[in-house]
């Protein structure tokens, strides 16, 4: 019977997402501030580069419905990465995400036995529900949970990593705040996580099978209603013997370059991965947004 | 008494108006009676005149809200909303209420954001579109970026009392 519970669960979602007067009500999309949707994350979450935030996706407000497609590039010292997903927000309250990635171990595959350009991939599919408040308007700041589930293509290497499984799911709670005096948006996530690099090397490991609590931070200052500059960080487990993994970093600047079209270039500093430590490079990320 | 009386009318300069000023001056149409208080504003005003200074005085402020209301009249998402309300007095009132936050030595004669905007049915899409018409007015009257935010610190949490009413 798990058509009539997903019956039930859209019925559910319609409902709540839909205004107090019922279904009569036409809906008006659009209409968000610039750059107050953030851009897409790695993982396909409305937010910072690297971590999500409490707002929700795609331009519209509480009248409408909006939506979010983007492509990352990150070239790193040895490695790089792609990803691309689509975002839906639902009355600025519910987000539905999904993120494809893919990391090319270039000539590290050769050395990993893997051969060269092996590649990790793995989807992501997320929801994110915002509890309160609001990045702009609120003296309270903004407030969301989500979940992502992720599943990687690669399962058997990367249980020869050490990894545990193939598939996980992270849960996570984000606070978000725009200070408007003095220009500034600060934002904090909690996530409970099994993943090793976001779930391209598998889930839980030789080292520790459990949930471990990473938490992540963005630092934003908005220097024109077009031009964001900021700062990431992202905490990580270390789940694998023989991959050691590091906590992120980063610092970008994104620019509207229209109501539309979001683009962000960043430093981004990932530490070790797979085995080869020194991971640095620059991140291009390209969003659309209506 | 009559010496009393003048220095009383003496008091009453143009521009900071005792409460026993009318609720709608000549040129406006006549509005409900109200009683004219501070806290009718909204929001409490900034220290200092750096911020009067950063919108350049009572005129800068005249001329960003006087384009703030005719791009409000004239824009075809919100338009619709100002449309059959008196503009002469919006003008004034907009401007002293910002006057006053912007701490340019005004006193906000207008009515409460609750009263003022009851039954409008504003949405949080107007909202952020009038936003977006007043971000245009302070561009082109050259305002700073990080003290036109200033401002909007003061009127974001206004919103509560403006939309859905
Ligand atoms: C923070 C944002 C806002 C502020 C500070 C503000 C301020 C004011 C003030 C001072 C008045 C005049 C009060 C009086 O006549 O005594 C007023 C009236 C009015 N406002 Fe707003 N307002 C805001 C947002 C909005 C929005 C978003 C809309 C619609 C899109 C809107 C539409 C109107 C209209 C139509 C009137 C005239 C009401 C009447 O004639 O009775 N306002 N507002």
């Amino acid at each position: 019977m798990t058509y009539r519970r997903a019956l039930v669960f859209v019925a559910t979602t319609l409902t709540v997402i839909s205004p107090q007067a019922g279904f009569a009500k036409p809906l008006r999309h659009g209409g968000k501030l610039l750059l107050t949707s953030g851009i897409s994350s790695l993982e396909g979450a409305a937010g910072g580069g690297l971590t999500p935030w409490a707002v929700i996706a795609g331009n519209e407000t509480n009248e409408g419905i909006g939506l979010s497609v983007h492509g990352t590039l990150v070239e790193m010292t040895d490695y790089d990465y792609q990803s691309a997903g689509i975002a839906l927000g639902f009355r600025d309250r519910l987000e539905l995400s999904y993120a494809h990635q893919y990391f090319n171990t270039n000539d590290i595959g050769t050395a990993l036995a893997l051969g060269k350009d092996y590649g990790f991939s793995q989807d992501v599919i997320g929801a994110k529900w915002r509890v309160a408040g609001d990045i702009a308007y609120d003296r309270m700041p903004a407030v969301a949970v989500g979940v992502q589930y992720k599943k990687n293509n690669n399962g058997a290497v990367a249980r020869l990593l050490g990894a545990r499984q193939d598939e996980g799911v992270d849960y996570y709670a984000s606070i978000s705040k725009l200070f408007l005096s003095r220009s500034i948006l600060l934002s904090g996530t909690a996530r409970l996580t099994k993943a090793n690099q976001l779930g391209l090397l598998g889930f839980g490991g030789d080292k520790n099978k459990n949930y471990t609590l990473q938490l992540e931070g963005s630092a934003a200052w908005q220097l024109s209603r077009h031009l964001v500059v900021g700062s990431e960080f992202r905490s990580k487990p270390d789940n694998l013997g023989i991959a050691r993994e590091d906590d992120w970093f980063d610092a970008f600047a994104a620019l509207a370059v229209t109501r539309n079209v979001t683009a962000t270039i960043a430093y981004t500093d990932l530490g070790s991965i797979a085995t080869v430590s020194g991971q640095r490079g620059v991140m291009l990320s390209l969003q659309t947004s209506f | 008494m009559s010496l009393l009386f003048a220095l009383l009318l003496l008091q009453a300069s143009p521009v900071a108006t005792s409460p026993a000023r009318p609720y709608a001056v000549p040129g406006e149409e006549a509005v409900d009676p109200y009683t004219v208080e501070d806290v009718n504003v909204g929001a409490k005003p900034f220290d200092g005149d750096g911020m009067a200074e950063a919108f350049h005085g009572q005129e800068g402020i005249r001329r960003i809200v006087d384009r703030m209301v005719t791009l409000s009249y004239g824009d075809s998402e919100i338009g619709e909303i100002f449309k059959g309300h008196d503009k002469v007095r919006l003008k004034r009132t907009l401007f002293e209420q910002f006057c006053y936050i912007l701490n340019a030595s005004c006193i906000y004669t207008g009515r409460d954001m609750v009263r003022s905007h009851k039954d409008l049915g504003v949405h949080r899409k107007d909202m952020n579109r009038l936003v977006e018409l007043l971000q245009q007015a302070m561009r082109e009257e050259g305002v700073d970026f990080q003290a036109q935010n200033r401002l909007l610190s003061k009127l974001a949490p206004m919103h509560h009392d403006i939309v859905g009413r």
